[in-house]
């Protein structure tokens, strides 16, 4: 058992009194980040990216998971508290956790919520602990074919399996891969699309956007639909927690069927959003009576925190393993790695095992420490967003202007983020998606080099991603993906004429 | 949400413009980005170079599929009958525009006078004109947010942000 003895050491690397605190300082700057509209999971972390550039990476990647899993908790407050989504996968929770509350029992649907995170994250950090490192193993023989393969299997799933429109995805990856190769090419050191700035000489840095796009936008929208916060109270007691813990076995397939689902889906870059809702809806699906749901029953609660955490912590399964980010916070933290001075990807493992198991042992502990502390501090939290938004607001702004002048030093860098704060503001209320445009940001770069390499290798010969049995898969998988919605409605088609209108 | 151009509904939930139009422009523009960022790397080159693609190779192919993908968009707002919705209603378009207008003057505020004053500025005016607060806790609530803003960046972390005039006179 190569992985526990590994994680034992990733225990020793984390128990100390520094890091422990690090850890506390992200939960609780977490569950803010996800309690309070305007500021979430990916921009959360990368304004404070800058902060820890000082910091030794073990340390700060910690601190930022540690935020990370804050965020997914904070979530679920708004939710059931409020009938606010506080992030995009919380709002599954809101179906049944806001009647819950209604009608009384707020202590027993955040007691349920935090619980069925809690078992989501825990069961997708054992399939990490034990999965990954062999993933890892497996891919060091990768070479640029496969790795160009794998990019394009995670950029085509998100075009087959995205809710949106087919081409708005397709947009938003390419501006996203666009705004990557802006600058200097780092092969043949020419200049690309600058248009003689020397401000875009640097290029588009991802943080900058992720602040713009998630944050800016985010305020922008909060403000359109004049939200007045007016929710239950809740206080939650020990003996709430207790009987609401002592139900829970009784749904022990509703939350291993979510905690299956949000694996999958954070592994492969379905994201935490979908998962949220396929599990909220399978629950449904196989309940005995379907009527109580929608009206707060607890199990509608469960169903999709659980997946929504499943797949949030998965989504970081590929990113130590390959390299490649399940989500939006994933990429944002993968870039944070960069910025660290580690090379992500399948070596990650061997060379810097320090930082791959305290991060892994951090996993554990962090979302025991989040449970613990979200149980406790849910009023305080609560209160937070009494705040009138005429408070809050402002001060996400500056903390958002803050963040991103951290990055670089620049101060053209806040007017980028104003930039995409409009891009952002407009292509939501339009649809398009935006974690692949910055998935496409952060792995740009990363994904053309490794097509160059493999066609300088190949001579040119695009048969080089079919010239083994490894790529080929990789890649027919791929187009497999970005053509599923077709072959789906052909497969439709085709049992449509034998026997009509069974689905 | 789903105000429409109705003229007769009340004036805060008219539709400043539909979502159609505003669909189509953002389509139309992103066909024409993407020509244009095609032609860029066109001139860079496209071709094969004995070491491999080009540098404009990659992101001009990019820039097709884009061009490809927005004509879809266009279309599909060209066709699509159910679009009359409103994109912003006035009311929206205005509760937008009290947080966006001062968040611009913000930024250009941070050039002349660095990021801690503008900061204060911008958390007290705020929550004096459009939260409606008493002067006193506005001016508090803003100074401490600024003072902790400035203990965590400046002293703590030592990311040091810009400075105006007022800190110039402190010499900092």
């Amino acid at each position: 058992m190569d992985a526990l003895l590994s994680l034992m050491h990733g225990f020793e690397v984390l128990l100390t009194f520094d890091k422990m605190l690090l850890m506390l300082v992200g939960i609780t700057l977490g569950i803010l980040v996800g309690v309070l509209p305007g500021l979430g999971g990916p921009n959360g972390v990368a304004i404070l990216l800058p902060l820890t550039f000082s910091m030794d990476p073990t340390s700060a990647i910690v601190m930022l998971s540690c935020l990370y899993w804050g965020a997914l908790f904070g979530g679920a407050i708004t939710s059931i508290l409020f009938n606010i989504p506080g992030e995009a996968w919380s709002v599954a929770t809101t179906f049944d956790g806001y009647p819950m509350a209604q009608k009384g029992q707020a202590a027993e649907a955040l007691t349920a919520a935090f619980t069925a995170s809690f078992v989501g994250s825990l069961v997708a950090v054992l399939l990490i602990t034990f999965l990954a490192p062999s993933i890892a193993e497996f891919a060091i023989w990768f070479g640029p074919p496969e790795f160009f393969a794998v990019y394009l299997l995670t950029f085509c799933s998100f075009v087959g399996l995205g809710r949106e429109a087919k081409h708005k995805i397709v947009i938003s990856l390419i501006v996203g891969f666009l705004l990557a190769a802006v600058g200097m090419d780092t092969v043949s050191g020419q200049l690309r699309m600058t248009y003689g700035s020397v401000e875009l000489l640097r290029g588009f840095d991802f943080l900058v956007a992720v602040i713009g796009l998630f944050g800016i936008s985010e305020i922008l929208l909060t403000m359109e639909d004049q939200l007045a916060f007016k929710g239950q109270k809740a206080v939650i007691r020990m003996k709430v927690v207790w009987e609401t813990w002592k139900t829970l076995p009784r749904y022990w397939v509703t939350l291993l069927r979510s905690s299956a689902i949000g694996c999958w889906l954070g592994i492969t870059p379905g994201g935490a959003i979908a998962a949220s809702f396929m599990g909220y809806n399978l629950a449904k699906r196989f309940a005995r009576d379907k009527e109580g749901f929608g009206q707060g029953r607890i199990d509608g609660v469960l169903a999709p925190e659980t997946a929504a955490h499943a797949a949030g912590t998965s989504a970081l399964l590929p990113m130590l393993a390959l390299g490649i980010p399940g989500s939006g916070t994933a990429a944002v933290l993968l870039g944070g790695l960069m910025v660290w001075g580690l090379q992500p990807g399948p070596l990650l493992f061997t060379e810097h095992a320090d930082f791959v198991w305290g991060l892994i042992a951090s996993m554990y502990l962090g979302n025991i420490a989040g449970l613990i502390i979200v149980l406790a501090t849910v009023p305080l939290f609560a209160a937070v967003l009494r705040v009138p938004f005429a408070t809050i607001a402002p001060m996400i702004i500056v903390s958002c202007a803050v963040g991103a002048f951290a990055v670089q030093n620049a101060m053209f860098d806040i007017w980028l983020m104003l930039a995409f704060g409009v891009v952002g503001y407009v292509f939501k209320k339009l649809d398009y998606p935006l974690a692949p445009m910055v998935l496409a940001l952060v792995l740009g770069d990363k994904a053309e080099d490794a097509f160059r390499q493999a066609m300088i290798g190949a001579r040119g010969n695009m048969g080089v991603f079919w010239s083994n049995g490894l790529v080929g898969t990789i890649t027919t998988l791929a187009l497999l993906m970005l053509f599923w919605p077709v072959i789906m409605k052909l497969v439709g088609m085709v049992r449509g004429d034998r026997a009509p209108r069974t689905a | 949400m789903s105000a429409d151009l109705h003229p007769s509904a009340a004036p805060d939930d008219r539709a400043v413009i539909s979502r159609r139009t505003v669909d189509l422009s953002v389509s139309v523009l992103l066909f024409l980005i993407a020509l244009a960022l095609a032609y860029d790397n066109w001139k860079v080159g496209i071709a094969w170079a004995p070491d491999g693609p080009e540098a404009g190779y990659f992101p001009f192919y990019l820039c097709m599929i884009m061009a490809v993908a927005s004509l879809v968009g266009v279309a599909r707002s060209l066709t699509d009958t159910n679009g009359r919705d409103g994109f912003v209603t006035r009311g929206q378009a205005r509760r937008v525009m009290q947080v966006f207008v001062p968040t611009l003057i913000f930024v250009a505020l941070i050039q002349v006078l660095g990021i801690y004053v503008a900061s204060f500025i911008l958390v007290a005016g705020f929550m004096i004109w459009l939260g409606k607060a008493p002067v006193w806790k506005a001016l508090l609530t803003a100074a401490i947010f600024t003072a902790f803003m400035f203990y965590v960046f400046d002293i703590q972390f030592t990311v040091l942000m810009p400075k105006g005039p007022l800190e110039a006179a402190f010499g900092l």
